[in-house]
């Protein structure tokens, strides 16, 4: 990182100034309330296309770094992106952004939920509402596999498999079936591509 | 008190650990938020553990948040912000610390590795997912049809799945469940 990146001041006559912390705050709350159904579209609307802070080519490099690394793909986007801007004060006020007004609606909907989710009358509609959830992480799922076999099978997807059949179904520890399961994959790519 | 301190650690035990095993996103811990807080310490039920992670989809943000609707539901406001916290903390700091060593981290071809090797595992993962919520919400016939049609309005059409969950509750709500 240059030291251009880490000053928290956009740095004078760049064509677009690097958003301050503040800014980052409302960019990344915005993408937060207007992402219903997946929050990646609307991080590259706000950022890429209203912004302009990013071109789609960064947007995507950022992007591809926040996959290979745990967690949320758009919470480690923030992280990244905030610090670029404004070092850790940026990378602060992305994530807050992006967790807060979220987090605080979860905790009333929790309330709700422990307060009414016993009415009989609403029995029905929780129920059929984690049906309707499961379906659509079903369909996913098999978007996933479909794309990942698109061409043919192949031994990546024993790794796939390994996953499915430790994890969902023998139920073991999540962390010692990746301990197990990740070396091998990678392990996998790696000789695929010397 | 005493007691609420050991949920307390527990639930930081838990999430801090499905931070760093979060390959592919928050999505892919859901198994083992499952088995901790379902078969491990009872914390709640299946049904409720499958309606909650529903409320958070049908939701606006990041995927994430489930946890805190999970860790609001075991230890009310203070699990909310402890499960939150514990499930973003060690991730970011990772994060942060990779942004810190961006340009020499961006093109290396350890990264282009890697991340082929992880997809497969987040695909076993998310199908793990998709079959631990499958069986808990499944009630009888009903519920069976109500998933087997998201499926089929999520995997066939463009539709926002908003409109799956929206169709769904309001069928419950006229007792079709």
């Amino acid at each position: 990182m240059t030291k251009k990146e880490q000053s928290a001041l956009p740095p004078a006559g760049r064509p677009a100034p690097a958003p301050t912390p503040a800014q980052l705050f409302v960019a990344f709350a915005t993408i937060a309330g207007c992402g219903f159904g997946g929050v990646l579209a609307w991080s590259r609307r706000i950022i890429v296309q209203q912004r302009g802070w990013l071109s789609p080519e960064e947007f995507n490099q950022q992007l591809a770094l926040c996959q290979v690394l745990p967690g949320g793909n758009i919470l480690n986007f923030a992280v990244m992106y905030g610090c670029r801007c404004a070092g850790l004060a940026g990378s602060l006020a992305a994530v807050l952004g992006l967790l807060g007004p979220p987090v605080a609606l979860m905790i009333v909907a929790g309330m709700l939920y422990r307060g009414y989710g016993d009415v009989p009358a609403l029995h029905g509609a929780f129920a059929s509402l984690a049906a309707a959830a499961a379906g659509l992480l079903l369909a996913t799922a098999a978007q996933m596999i479909v794309a990942s076999v698109k061409d043919r099978l192949r031994i990546e997807h024993v790794v796939a498999a390994l996953t499915f059949l430790a994890v969902g179904v023998l139920r073991w520890p999540q962390l010692s079936a990746i301990a197990v399961i990740a070396p091998l994959g990678i392990g996998l790519a790696w000789w695929r591509r010397r | 008190m005493k007691d609420d301190s050991g949920i307390y650690l527990a639930l930081i035990a838990i999430f801090a650990t499905c931070s760093v095993i979060a390959v592919g996103g928050a999505t892919s811990t859901v198994p083992e938020m499952h088995r901790q807080a379902v078969d491990v310490h009872h914390w709640l039920g299946d049904r409720t553990f499958s309606e909650l992670f529903a409320i958070a989809q049908a939701a606006p943000g990041p995927n994430v948040v489930f946890v805190a609707l999970l860790g609001h539901y075991i230890a009310g406001i203070p699990g909310a912000l402890i499960a939150i916290v514990a499930m973003c903390v060690p991730s970011c700091t990772i994060a942060y610390g990779a942004a810190r060593l961006v340009d020499r981290f961006r093109h290396a071809r350890w990264r282009i590795v890697v991340q082929a090797g992880l997809v497969p595992i987040t695909v076993g993962l998310v199908a793990s997912s998709a079959l631990i919520l499958t069986r808990a919400a499944d009630r009888g016939p009903a519920t069976a049809l109500i998933t087997a049609a998201s499926f089929a309005l999520c995997y066939w059409t463009r539709v926002t799945p908003l409109v799956a969950l929206a169709l769904a509750a309001g069928l419950g709500l006229m007792g079709v469940v």
